[in-house]
């Protein structure tokens, strides 16, 4: 069975819009939930996702030969905690204020859907430059993702960007609690599936669940 | 149904054929909303008399902000303009009397906008939405704008159209809540007899929300809408009920019954059709839970008044209740199964 490899610029940039993690694939939704009340928050989450799926998805292929398949899984999560433990203790250092607030969903990077996917369905099968460079793109991804969040909730919730105020007063506090994070991670999904309508594609079809 | 083409239909002996329904009567969906927005002005009007030019402000703001909302889904979907049928206004004026009567208008267009789009237009529109628009609003409004939602009560005066900014007070239940039955008494009332306080109650002559206060007003308008046969009596009674029941663990339990937005939810938001059950037996049950879950949230919750997180929790189980309460087939009675 061969099936022809995705070109380097495809692997690198369909994790931005049309295999998106977030708003296409549906997974890891819940930290991008929890998350994303802030721009600055959603960038430190989406680099420590970033770092940690390419380092992951490049180790899974190095190592690929060696994992014995019925065991996969537990060795895919002790890969993933291994660089998830590397980026907390770097995050720790170097940026401690921030870290106070996204520091438990650091750790639970773990447990993210899209990582383990990506190193599943990918690193597994396929060598170790493509796999790094299907991190890269899906890494990409989940960041472009949180930073979407982030800034229309920081925005409208806030009034603020980055931190700085924009407006004096909060326009729309809903959004900054937790119940405004559903709301926006469910219409910006809505906006990325009506830009693929209108570039000419069909919805996916409705799948089971995932974490 | 058969049809023997009788006085210029098809000859004699053709069998007319027809699809259902064979019953059909004069009322549409905008003759039937446009009844419910004129039920609705006679609280408005007392709003006015009692709170001043501010109440109409708020009221034009929230039914602006619902117009808005309903125009851009029509625009979005490449329909036909869907407002003239008079849901967006109903749920704008709806949304409007559960605000407090201080409140700055602009806070009113963004709730009514947002209830609209979130609650009715991603939904897919009229009928397809399962919460109550302006209850959903509300409850968006109280999140949004915690304090404002909270303290913008203004004491009644009759005929004082300008009352000044600075002048606020809180509503009987939130000083029941707090401080207890007398306290909550004398927010609004001094001396008479003992019961004289329901009258003041019944007039409107209290601080409260801009369309709540008021429950004549509400009743007038409610009992123009029974005798259109609008609305039916089993949904409220039911809410009374099942408030009645749980009130009579409180220290006032009259107080509980003529206060807050209970008459308003009771009359005019729980009986919504498309959020409330279909048959009689699921009404009922729907308007017990309502009144038991207000009571409840009002003694035992955080929140001084309960009705509007009551009937948002009641529509989650409206699909049930229509499914549980479907009446039996005619071609299915009486056949053993």
């Amino acid at each position: 069975m061969s099936v022809t490899p995705p070109t380097v610029s495809v692997l690198l940039t369909r994790g931005l819009f049309s295999e998106n993690p977030v708003f296409r694939l549906a997974l890891s939704l819940c930290p991008a939930v929890a998350v994303t009340t802030a721009v600055e928050n959603g960038l430190m989450l989406g680099i420590a996702v970033f770092f940690v799926q390419v380092l992951s998805s490049m180790t899974a292929s190095i190592f690929k030969k060696w994992i014995n398949p019925k065991i996969r899984i537990p060795v895919y999560t002790i890969i993933i905690a291994l660089w998830v433990t590397v980026m907390d203790m770097l995050l720790a250092a170097y940026f401690p204020s921030t870290y106070e607030k996204v520091g438990l969903y650091v750790k639970l990077i773990v447990a993210f859907a899209i990582i383990i996917s990506r190193m599943e369905l990918f690193a597994a099968k396929n060598p170790v430059l493509p796999s790094t460079f299907d991190g890269v793109g899906m890494g990409l991804g989940f960041l472009l993702a949180m930073l979407l969040a982030g800034a229309f909730r920081e925005l409208l919730g806030n009034g603020s960007f980055f931190g700085y105020p924009l407006v004096h007063f909060q326009p729309l506090f809903l959004l900054v609690l937790p119940a405004g994070g559903f709301f926006t991670i469910g219409l910006i999904m809505a906006l990325f599936n009506w830009v693929d309508l209108l570039r000419g594609n069909t919805l996916p079809k409705a799948s089971g669940g995932h974490g | 149904m058969a049809n023997s083409g009788v006085g210029g239909g098809p000859s004699a002996g053709t069998l007319h054929l027809s699809y259902g329904p064979h019953v059909r009567s004069g009322e549409s969906t905008s003759s039937i909303m446009w009844q419910v927005n004129l039920a609705l002005l006679p609280a408005l009007i007392w709003a006015v008399g009692v709170f001043g030019v501010r109440p109409l402000l708020i009221t034009l703001a929230a039914v602006l902000g619902c117009v808005a909302g309903e125009q851009l889904f029509c625009l979005l979907q490449k329909r036909r303009t869907t407002l003239t049928d008079g849901t967006a206004v109903c749920s704008g004026m709806l949304l409007a009397f559960t605000l407090p009567p201080g409140l700055s208008p602009w806070m009113a267009t963004i709730g009514g906008f947002l209830a609209i789009t979130l609650t009715k237009g991603v939904f897919g529109g009229l009928g397809h939405n399962i919460f109550n628009v302006a209850l959903i609003g509300r409850a968006m409004m109280m999140a949004s704008f915690p304090v404002a939602m909270t303290t913008k009560w203004i004491p009644p005066q009759l005929g004082n159209f300008f009352p000044p900014d600075a002048l606020t007070t809180a509503t009987p239940l939130a000083i029941l809540k707090e401080k207890g039955f007398e306290a909550a008494l004398a927010s609004f009332y001094q001396g008479g007899g003992e019961y004289d306080y329901l009258w003041r109650l019944a007039l409107g002559l209290r601080p409260g929300s801009i369309g709540e206060v008021s429950v004549l007003c509400i009743l007038l308008g409610a009992a123009f809408l029974l005798l259109r046969g609008i609305i039916k009596l089993w949904i409220p009674l039911s809410i009374f009920a099942g408030l009645g029941l749980v009130s009579l663990l409180s220290t006032a339990p009259l107080l509980h019954l003529f206060s807050g937005g209970v008459w308003l939810g009771a009359f005019f938001m729980a009986t919504d059709y498309v959020t409330s059950p279909s048959t009689p037996k699921g009404q009922i049950v729907f308007g017990v839970g309502i009144g038991l879950l207000t009571g409840l949230i009002r003694l035992y919750g955080g929140y001084p008044e309960g009705i509007c997180y009551a009937i948002l929790l009641m529509n989650i189980v409206v699909p049930a209740l229509n499914d549980w309460f479907r009446p039996k087939r005619v071609s299915t009675m009486g056949v053993p199964s």
